[in-house]
């Protein structure tokens, strides 16, 4: 769903997309007064979640780059602010920025060498990042910083400027207003020429060479922007679980992410979102209908997913929306 | 006059309440009520963990006996246990639901180090208890600064201390070598043998090998331990890894003084696919009767325990020490919350689990009672040597006491 | 406290320095017998990429059910030879019934769909382990026993498996190499829609594909089991080293798959001993970092064959 406040021409259909994000957006913002603590909580993880996807999606679903690791990158922005907060008492929202950076640039340099990587060997490669990561965080040349096997515990932020919200609904109005940022910025970003050309790698990326496009700068920057994607969710994530352990980054949330990226809708900005819900509460819907089998109806629910939306629900989206106007005109 | 009617009337109002204490003093926090107590837990079900499931099962079972019997003062228990699948960030969500969303009164018994790292600082914020944790790292026993927090079984230290100690009496010039696993647990053990040898520990140890749950097998580090030319094999794995390490040391004929660490002593789950005849010799420590044991064949709480199987859990693994463990920390749950009579606050929980004055737990070994105060919040201390003669355990020297935290 | 770490931090106390070239033999010999283990989960991954162009990641999950099936068989009394071959039989059929039923479906999905689908099928496989056979480690018999080799650094079973694993993998390379299925099979993965044109039942073929690599993994799983022992979770990380060694020996290779189990086991045993200090907390990573090197500089591994795509 591209966002595009500058069109010349505003058709029914930009319209009726306009109008229905800002109806998710008013919701979003009242829904914290009306739901139990506990609710709001899970909200904020799932929007962290779908930051993350919406990382992983710049990568593979719009360059075409494999990764099964970006674990490792969420891990790298939680540990960043867990250890600015926890070593130098520096304020929440300036680990960021900071883990944001620190992301983009182990992004970049891991990019460089996965450029001469395709497909299933860039996926091999990446899952090994992900495997790795939790070792490496537990390891003893990083244990005075990351606090080895133990982890790091965070105190959770209060509102601010003394306004009658909780921490849960603060920390919630803060992820969803950086949500709604980065949403437009990767929004602006697709639109752009840099987007093109991000898209046009992955379509063919011989016949971009061939345009004039640098694919392996261009592949190498998307990496790393994708990288502070998911690095910012994890800063975000540590501070609303308010604890960061090696255990809490294995390759299970990597392969997380990229279910929920299938299921959101590869390629669509808005799906993640869906994507980032479904990584939070599917699994809990899973234990609710079996406790002893909760892993195999995880399973079967993922497969009738992709057998019921195989372009995952931003495609079964767009396929109701393209129904209802074909009904209209 | 007056003043001696004032009398006369506080004295009978006086006696008439002290006669009605129940009906004048029951007292609910959330989760508890005339009818029943919701009692959280928190179990690795799935993930690499999955195996420690056991005991969740098990105690989901022993409450169900509970209930059958009338419950605990009338109440009946709902036990609600929620899969983290080892992982911090899951732990964290199942532990608000638990709290915010089902509102139990209590989380017990929750497993894994990780998992109840994450969640100490809130249950304590929020002032519910964190009882009993499954984990004997050190570090649950510490009321001035956690007063909601408390472990149940001896910490790992203390047991590892007990191994010092054996060692400095009976082998000073032991030359040990350590298989542990990398996380918490391993190194919990670790420090604890390492302060129990105290300036000694430099010289006698002189191999550490650490390993990674991905690892298929620790036959490298055992060589490795072997090539050292260690006497002494201190093996702090899990039951898996105990395992295979019971069984190569074997294969390539080492014969150390095998200390095993008590999470793998089970010789149904550990022993007998190592090879009973491979374990010859190993030594460990118990704090409760393993059930495979003929020596408890006639013992009565020894036959509660299989009774309770049979009837409750007939699917259980009976081999499994888990079922021991689950069986026997069930009980002292049920002990705390019977001292609490009707006063089923948060706080009374907590202030009756400080409260365990030599309370005897079936399935602990002769001698061995729970006990807290306080300033106590380390259940049970005590730990007994054994060694394995091919075919069971065999108990050996005095109960002792750990040392760390009593 | 420090002098103890720094002393223990050595991976070989002082008095063994004299030993080091036994400790180095010793851990290669290990390796070799560990590496045994991926070399055999390697065969088995690139026989379903050989058939299906991509890596199945419930392909371990497969073979561990298929030994939990071997296992059930021999409680209920069969003889080992006959639950060995029935299970590889059992495996054969369930791989090829996955293919046509879960994955013909998808025929037309993109990779991506086609992952998810795996990540769910390990999701189902590992879960209904643990619910059928629960989570408690359980021994399984060897074919050739456990008497020990070359004073019990590699035991008979190490050794037979490596057997084992070697005949499989050549008759793999024959069945690839010199039979019409085999080549059908090549031809049905390189290019499905020209290997439909010369008349190639294309779907039976992944199929068939599907089924011999349940087979192979089935073996893989009898194999592995006598040694890490059997619990649903024991393929995850042999999976990962499997992975490690087909990518280093070439996807398209079965020698290669051989050949990189022996060099992923030899060099994870070495690297944790002799690298000091970190060498042993990140055995893995240096397995891991070994497989992005190879890929970087020889991205089609150590025997593949480079595939040259039509722009």
């Amino acid at each position: 769903m591209a966002m595009n406040p500058h069109s010349a021409s505003d058709t029914p259909a930009d319209n009726q997309r306009l109008y229905l994000t800002l109806a998710v957006v008013v919701v979003a913002v009242i829904l914290p007064f009306v739901v139990k603590n506990f609710l709001i909580f899970q909200l904020t993880l799932a929007m962290v979640y779908a930051i993350a996807i919406l990382g992983l999606n710049l990568l593979t679903g719009f360059n075409g780059q494999f990764s099964l690791g970006h674990s490792a990158f969420f891990a790298i922005g939680a540990y960043t602010a867990a250890i600015l907060m926890d070593h130098w008492d520096v304020a929440y929202y300036w680990t960021l920025p900071a883990a944001g950076i620190a992301c983009m640039i182990s992004g970049f340099l891991f990019g460089l060498p996965a450029l001469r990587l395709e497909g299933i060997y860039l996926a091999l490669a990446t899952f090994s990042l992900a495997v790795a990561a939790p070792q490496i965080l537990k390891s003893s040349p990083l244990e005075p910083w990351t606090g080895g096997v133990q982890g790091i515990t965070i105190i959770k932020p209060d509102a601010p400027f003394g306004l009658p919200l909780n921490s849960d609904q603060w920390l919630y109005f803060f992820t969803l207003a950086l949500l709604l940022a980065l949403f437009a910025g990767a929004a602006n970003l697709v639109n752009s020429r840099t987007g093109r050309a991000i898209m046009a790698i992955r379509d063919n990326s011989i016949a971009a060479r061939s345009m004039g496009i640098d694919v392996s700068l261009y592949k190498a920057l998307t990496f790393g922007v994708s990288a502070f994607y998911t690095g910012v969710a994890g800063a975000l994530g540590a501070i609303v679980i308010q604890f960061v352990a090696p255990d809490s980054f294995t390759f299970v949330l990597a392969i997380g992410l990229f279910v929920g990226l299938v299921v959101g809708g590869v390629g669509s900005i808005a799906g993640t979102l869906f994507g980032g819900l479904f990584v939070l509460f599917v699994p809990n819907i899973a234990e609710h209908i079996s406790k002893g089998l909760a892993g195999a109806v995880y399973g079967i629910i993922l497969i009738l997913v992709i057998y019921l939306m195989p372009s995952g629900a931003a495609g079964l989206a767009r396929l109701i929306g393209t129904k209802l106007a074909r009904r209209h005109s | 006059m007056k003043n001696r009617m004032t009398l006369l009337t506080a004295t009978v109002v006086g006696f008439a309440l002290a006669a009605t204490p129940a009906l004048a003093q029951k007292k609910y926090d959330a989760g508890a009520s005339d009818t029943e107590i919701k009692i959280g837990n928190i179990n690795p079900y799935s993930g690499p963990a999955s195996a420690y499931g056991l005991i969740g099962k098990t105690i989901g079972a022993y409450f169900n006996k509970i209930n059958a019997e009338g419950g605990i003062n009338g109440r009946k228990i709902n036990y609600i246990s929620y899969d983290d699948a080892y992982s911090p960030p899951k732990a964290v969500e199942q532990a608000r639901k638990l709290v915010e969303s089902d509102e139990v009164l209590l989380v017990f018994q929750s497993l894994g180090t990780p998992s109840n790292s994450a969640i100490h600082k809130y249950m304590n914020a929020k002032k519910v208890p964190q009882l009993f944790v499954a984990t004997g790292a050190t570090k649950w026993g510490d009321p001035k600064n956690f007063p909601w927090t408390m472990g149940w079984q001896p910490n790992y230290q203390s047991e590892a201390r007990i191994y010092a100690k054996y060692l400095l009496e009976k082998y000073p010039n032991a030359k040990i070598g350590i298989l542990y696993q990398n996380d918490d647990y391993g190194k919990d053990y670790v420090k604890g043998l390492k302060d129990g040898l105290g300036a000694k520990a430099a010289t006698m140890i002189i191999s550490e090998q650490p390993y990674e749950t991905s690892d298929p097998t620790v036959d490298s580090q055992v060589i490795n331990l072997k090539a050292s030319g260690a006497d002494v094999f201190f093996n702090v794995t899990t039951p898996k890894f105990a395992a295979q390490a019971i069984r190569k040391a074997a294969e390539i004929g080492w014969k150390p003084l095998h200390l095993l660490n008590n999470v793998s002593n089970s010789v149904g789950s550990v022993l007998k696919p190592a090879g009973l005849e491979n374990a010859n010799g190993v030594v460990s420590t118990a704090y409760y009767k393993d059930p495979t044991d003929p020596t408890w064949k006639d013992d009565a709480a020894f036959k509660r325990w299989a009774d309770f199987m049979a009837k409750y859990f007939s699917d259980g693994d009976k081999s499994s020490s888990f079922t021991v463990y689950g069986f026997a920390v069930a009980q002292t749950m049920v002990q705390v919350l019977k001292q609490c009579g009707d006063d089923l606050t948060r706080e009374n929980v907590m202030k009756q689990a400080a409260n365990l004055k030599n309370v005897d737990i079936d399935m602990l070994l002769p001698g061995i009672k729970v006990n807290t105060s306080a300033t106590d919040f380390f259940p049970i201390k005590q730990m007994q040597l054994m060694r394995f003669n091919g075919e069971r355990w065999q108990l050996f020297g005095p109960v002792l006491n750990g040392g760390v935290g009593s | 406290m420090s002098a103890a770490t720094k002393m223990s931090a050595a991976p070989i106390s002082a008095t063994e320095a004299s030993n080091g070239m036994e400790l180095f033999l010793h851990q290669v010999l290990a390796g070799l017998a560990t590496g045994g283990i991926y070399a055999c989960m390697a065969l088995a991954i690139v026989m379903i990429y050989q058939a299906i162009d991509s890596l199945n990641f419930a392909q371990g999950e497969m073979a561990m059910f298929s030994t939990f099936i071997a296992w059930q068989l021999i409680q209920w009394g069969l003889p080992y030879w006959v639950a060995f071959f029935a299970t590889i039989g059992i495996s054969f059929a369930a791989g090829v019934a996955i293919e046509r039923i879960v994955f013909k479906p998808l025929r037309d999905a993109p990779l991506l769909s086609h992952i998810v689908v795996f990540i769910a099928l390990f999701a189902i496989l590992n879960s209904l382990a643990g619910f059928i056979w629960d989570f408690s480690i359980k021994s399984f018999p060897s074919p050739f026993g456990s008497r020990p080799l070359f004073g019990g650094l590699v035991s008979m079973h190490d050794a037979g498996m490596v057997f084992v694993t070697v005949i499989l993998m050549l008759l793999l390379f024959v069945f690839f190499r010199y039979t019409r299925i085999g080549l059908a099979m090549r031809a049905t993965a390189a290019n499905p829609d020209s290997a439909r044109l010369v008349g190639i039942r294309v779907g039976w073929m992944v199929a068939l594909g599907w089924g011999m690599a349940a087979a192979i993994g089935a073996v893989a799983g009898m194999l592995i089991a006598p040694i890490v022992f059997l619990e649903p979770n024991m393929m995850l990380s042999i999976l990962l080293y499997g992975f490690a060694a087909a990518v280093v020996g070439g996807l398209n290779s079965p020698l290669g798959a051989v050949v990189g189990g022996f060099t992923v086991g030899v060099i994870e045993n070495l690297a944790g001993t002799f690298i000091p200090y970190i060498g042993r907390e990140l055995k893995l990573t240096i397995a891991l970092a070994l497989i992005v090197a190879v890929l970087t500089l020889k991205p089609s591994g150590l025997f593949g064959k480079t595939i040259v795509h039509r722009v």
